[in-house]
């Protein structure tokens, strides 16, 4: 038998994208989830603020993947877990569980791996090498999931949205949280963030610091922060010690992408995600990609409506209602730091929706598209940030005004009054 | 007074400024009419969605998350956490049982959001 | 007598000398005080069997290498460790310094390496591409080789065991006593242990051991090696160990893969006073990252997983102190062990055991247990192969290690097989569960369960690798 579409990651993505598989006619789709049940990172997301714009309340991580997990039962979509993803190719996906090594074929192929956390290693802070020290997600998973105890003196490094949840759930379980240290002028986490998980327990943010090394042994036994000059240099002189027995590590989150490396399929070196079109399409024809693994999401809604759109076009493909299209780099200038989709088809009947992060805080700016030299999108930011995923969204009908698109250019500016 | 705040209703974190005295005079900044709301309690009494994991006996999870049915006064969130630390639950559980029902007599009940099957 | 032989240290060294023992008919046992072996000096190292150019000729460093590295491709197929042989250079990065490769060539030919030749620059970068264009010169020698210390040190202390050897672990030796026809040695549990011979195989703490029994002195240095260990995207960057031509500016760091594929640099070489500091420090990071870039400007130094210190047992004389102690007869000393010890570890075994068995006059096991068989490795095996195993246990269907690809079975397999893992790093080092990109983020949790159930240790008193070394803190929250 061949799948229509193989969905590889059973997380919000992957969910979302068989179920847009599903609506547009997909017959036999696949679900592959390595882990024992669907819902992927949400599950030890316990913390509400989930789901404001896909259902318009707020809903927890757990909540949140359920009702997606619902739709997908009510739906008769088959799901495998414990299925791990071993390679991918245009036609084939094989996978290992339980039950063995397998090869099944498909038409098309959705990836919806999700993101890993960056380790310490990446970061070569120095010191010695004790235990105690854990990425955030890790401790989310012992705290939340397993109900662990991992430590009493905690300091976090990176002020990312799971550190300063993490920097609360902690505090909840009755550690004491010492510090947020962040390496950066300002926070990547949301600002609700800042003030729910930090400011209402007084947890202090030290911006423009970070750790510059880890005492103990055996287990972690302090922690040395030190401020940061403007090349991100540790200032000697500086140093900050905390008297902590615990290290927790949210420092960037990094798209999955080891299978669509194998696979040969072109990535994208700022975002790390493979390099789609406006269908989600990879430069490999058959193979779409959403969520984290295309480009690290700030909002779970943003990545379920991303991947629903996948999952549309990937069954549209299956089903043969896709012709091979000439494709338009969107180019991006000033703070922009890159476009997802990073490429569009010359011709867009439906709404076209540009995702992107800015390099640096910005206030009072003017976000526009221009296509063929022309204004198709201007829209005011009062502020925007690295940490948040800003989001423009083109009308069909001013895209069909447009005609072929020959260039498509996102650019910000200063607001001028 | 005025006081200066970040709204945590949804992940825009509006700026919002309020003034007032006996009574709320004005609030600036605001998106939505939530925001207002979110100001005004702030300076009145200060509320806060409280989440959490409970043990479970019997089930084939280890813990079960939960969330206030409704905001929490801010200062008994604390308390509250550590009232709940040595819970214990028991399986099956669906989504929206009640898992600690008008916790410290706040009238508030935890409520499961997840489902948890008995172990087999 | 407890026993007839009883070696300190439970490291490569000591376990070579245990393997070797072990084929004797002889009663052994090895003691360490870290709770696993192989956590001392053999952990963090360069994993390259030198094939014998550098020694000085004539040193019992250069007998050793040679021998060594010999028995070390012999026995890689006997022990199943992780061994490949492949390649090495020396680059030079001046036309002046091109003489000087050719007195390195020299140097290892009087030590009796037979395969060396020299090539130019382009020959060089034809072999490697991601040379610098820098290097003018290099002495190949197409023999050297890499090894996984870890998974030498687990065949052949496995192989020791199969033949009867035992080990102690976890327990510091306190005390040392000369008595009739023997030695006493106490360890921190308490435990009084007795025996004919003693071995001194203590890393950098063979100092302290051969100063307690014997007049003859020796003092030993702790030199930390820093390495940075990169991402296995990085595969194929390097197939061969490019060493840099020692100058006046220090030995050079060097730029190789991993015996699993993994870029590998390091290490830096600086003398310390605590024998038992593994930190890192930013200078040493710096230096490495500077010296390796002279080697191969495109280095990806965004894929490095993690970084990593070593300390390495220097000893006054320079060079490796192997033999019965002529002061204190029955003890022998495998002492100032430094590189090249692990390219050696085989040949020192080899020649500590024969010395014991020949002054016990113990004879030769009839039928030794010479070959060890390695542990399952799903990711090496045909599709076919692979469904059979999982069809007898599903275990090895359940992906745990998504990073390295590594299966429930084969942790368990880790845990429950003899000197089974007891730690994550433990798991870790056996099956490479949590070594790769992640560093153990996603499987440690799942490790811990395993460990927990298998090994039947409650998840609470699981340690990253010491005793103090918990991973959980789940006594009371008082603050």
């Amino acid at each position: 038998m061949t799948y229509d579409t193989v969905i590889v990651g059973g997380g919000p993505a992957g969910l979302s994208a068989a179920l847009g598989a599903k609506r547009k006619g997909a017959k036999n789709i696949l679900i592959l989830e390595r882990s024992e049940k669907l819902g992927g990172i949400l599950n030890q997301c316990i913390h509400n603020g989930f789901g404001l714009h896909t259902f318009k309340t707020e809903l927890t991580g757990p909540e949140y993947a359920y009702r997606y997990i619902d739709m997908v039962e009510k739906e008769n979509i088959p799901y495998i877990l414990g299925a791990t993803v071993l390679s991918i190719a245009p036609h084939s996906v094989t996978y290992i569980s339980e039950e063995g090594l397998r090869t099944v074929s498909t038409l098309s192929i959705v990836l919806a791996m999700g993101c890993r956390e960056r380790p310490r290693g990446a970061l070569n802070i120095p010191g010695t090498r004790p235990s105690g020290v854990f990425s955030a997600g890790t401790a989310q998973n012992l705290v939340n999931l397993k109900g662990r105890k991992l430590g009493k003196r905690v300091v976090i490094l990176g002020s990312g949205d799971i550190g300063l949840i993490m920097a609360r759930r902690m505090t909840l379980e009755g550690a004491k949280v010492l510090a947020v240290v962040e390496l950066m002028p300002y926070s990547s986490g949301l600002k609700r963030n800042i003030v729910q998980c930090l400011d209402d327990f007084s947890i202090p943010l030290l911006l423009s610091h970070t750790v510059t090394k880890i005492e103990g042994k055996e287990r972690v036994e302090g922690i040395v922060v030190s401020k940061v000059d403007e090349d991100k240099k540790p200032i000697k002189g500086s140093e900050i010690h905390f008297d902590a027995d615990t290290l927790l590590l949210s420092v960037g989150l990094l798209p999955e992408n080891e299978l669509s490396r194998k696979a040969g399929i072109p990535l994208s070196p700022i975002t790390g995600g493979p390099v789609v079109d406006d269908t989600f399409s990879t430069e490999v024809e058959g193979i779409f990609a959403a969520g984290n693994v295309l480009h690290v999401h700030d909002l779970v809604d943003y990545v379920s409506e991303e991947a629903e759109k996948a999952g549309e076009e990937a069954a549209l493909y299956a089903l043969g209602k896709v012709k091979g299209r000439a494709k338009v780099p969107v180019e991006t200038k000033g703070a922009i730091r890159y476009s997802v989709p990073s490429k569009v088809n010359e011709r867009i009947e439906d709404d076209l929706t540009l995702r992107f992060r800015v390099s640096e805080v910005m206030r009072d700016r003017v976000v526009k598209v221009e296509i063929n030299g022309k204004e198709a999108y201007r829209g005011r930011r009062r502020i925007m940030a690295p940490g948040e995923m800003e989001t423009v969204r083109i009308k069909g009908e001013k895209l069909k005004e447009m005609g072929r698109i020959e260039t498509i250019r996102v650019m910000e500016e200063k607001l001028d009054d | 007074m005025t006081r200066n705040l970040t709204c945590i209703c949804c992940p825009l974190g509006c700026q919002i400024t309020i003034e007032f005295e006996e009574e709320i005079i004005s609030v600036e900044g605001n998106s939505c009419q939530r925001g207002k709301e979110y100001a005004k309690s702030e300076v009145t009494s200060p509320v806060r969605v409280f989440t959490s994991s409970v043990r479970v006996m019997g089930g084939n999870e280890e813990m079960c998350s939960v969330k206030s049915s409704l905001p929490l006064p801010k200062d008994r969130i604390l308390d509250v956490a550590e009232a709940i630390r040595n819970t214990v639950v028991e399986a099956p559980i669906e989504i929206g049982d009640i898992m600690v029902p008008n916790v410290l007599e706040t009238g508030v009940d935890l409520i499961a959001t997840r489902k948890v099957e008995k172990r087999q | 007598m407890d026993h007839d032989v009883l070696v300190i240290g439970g490291g490569v060294i000591g376990t070579a000398i245990l393997r070797y023992l072990s084929f004797y008919k002889l009663d052994i046992i090895a003691v360490d005080k870290n709770e696993d072996l192989g956590e001392g000096t053999t952990k963090a190292n360069s994993g390259i069997v030198h094939i014998g150019y550098d020694p000085i000729p004539g040193t019992v460093k250069a007998r050793m290498n040679i021998r060594g590295a010999e028995l070390m491709k012999e026995e890689s197929r006997n022990l199943g460790f992780d061994y490949k042989v492949n390649g090495a250079m020396v680059v030079a990065f001046r036309n002046e310094d091109l003489p000087r490769l050719e007195e390195l060539m020299e140097r290892g030919r009087k030590n009796g390496v037979k395969n060396m030749r020299l090539l130019s620059g382009e020959e060089a970068r034809a072999r490697e591409k991601n040379l610098s264009e820098e290097v003018k010169g290099a002495l190949f020698l197409p023999d050297s080789a890499i090894v996984c210390p870890f998974s030498l040190t687990y065949a052949l202390a496995e192989n020791a065991v199969a033949n009867g050897a035992s080990f102690t672990l976890g327990k510091k030796v306190e005390k040392i006593e000369k008595i009739q026809d023997g030695f006493a040695v106490t360890l921190s549990s308490g435990e009084r242990i007795t025996t004919k011979y003693l071995v001194n195989a203590a890393g950098v703490y063979a100092d302290e051991i051969n100063n307690a029994l014997s007049g003859n002195k020796i003092h030993i240095t702790a030199k930390r090696g820093n390495y940075m260990l990169f991402d296995s995207v990085t595969k194929g960057m390097f197939n061969s160990t490019i060493f840099q031509l020692p100058g006046k500016e220090g030995k050079g760091v060097l730029v190789t893969p991993t015996v699993h594929g993994n870029l590998m640099i390091g290490p830096t070489s600086i003398p310390i006073s605590d024998k038992s500091d593994t930190s890192t420090f930013p200078e040493d990071l710096e230096k490495i990252k500077e010296c390796a870039l002279k080697t191969c400007p495109s280095i990806p130094f965004r894929n490095v997983i993690t970084s990593f210190s070593g300390l390495r047992a220097h000893e006054d004389g320079d060079d490796f102190i192997i033999g019965e102690c002529p002061d204190v007869p029955g003890f022998y000393n495998a002492a100032g062990i430094e590189s090249p010890g692990l390219s050696s570890a085989l040949a020192i075994g080899e020649m500590v055991a024969s010395l014991i068995a020949e002054k016990a006059g113990a004879e030769r096991k009839e039928n030794p247990v010479t070959t060890r068989k390695p542990p399952l490795r799903m990711k090496d095996l045909d599709m076919e192969e692979r469904n059979r195993h999982i069809k007898e246990n599903p275990a090895y269907g359940r992906i745990v290690c998504r990073c390295e690809e590594i299966s429930e079975g084969e942790i368990i397999d880790a845990i429950t097989g003899p000197l089974g893992a007891r730690s994550l790093d433990g798991v870790k080092r056996r099956v490479r569960a949590g070594m790769g990109r992640c560093q153990s983020g996603f499987c440690s949790p799942r490790v811990m369960e395993l460990i927990s159930q298998y090994a039947s240790i409650p998840l609470e008193n699981i340690t990253k690798n010491s005793k103090g070394s918990l991973i959980l803190m789940e006594d009371s929250y008082d603050l």
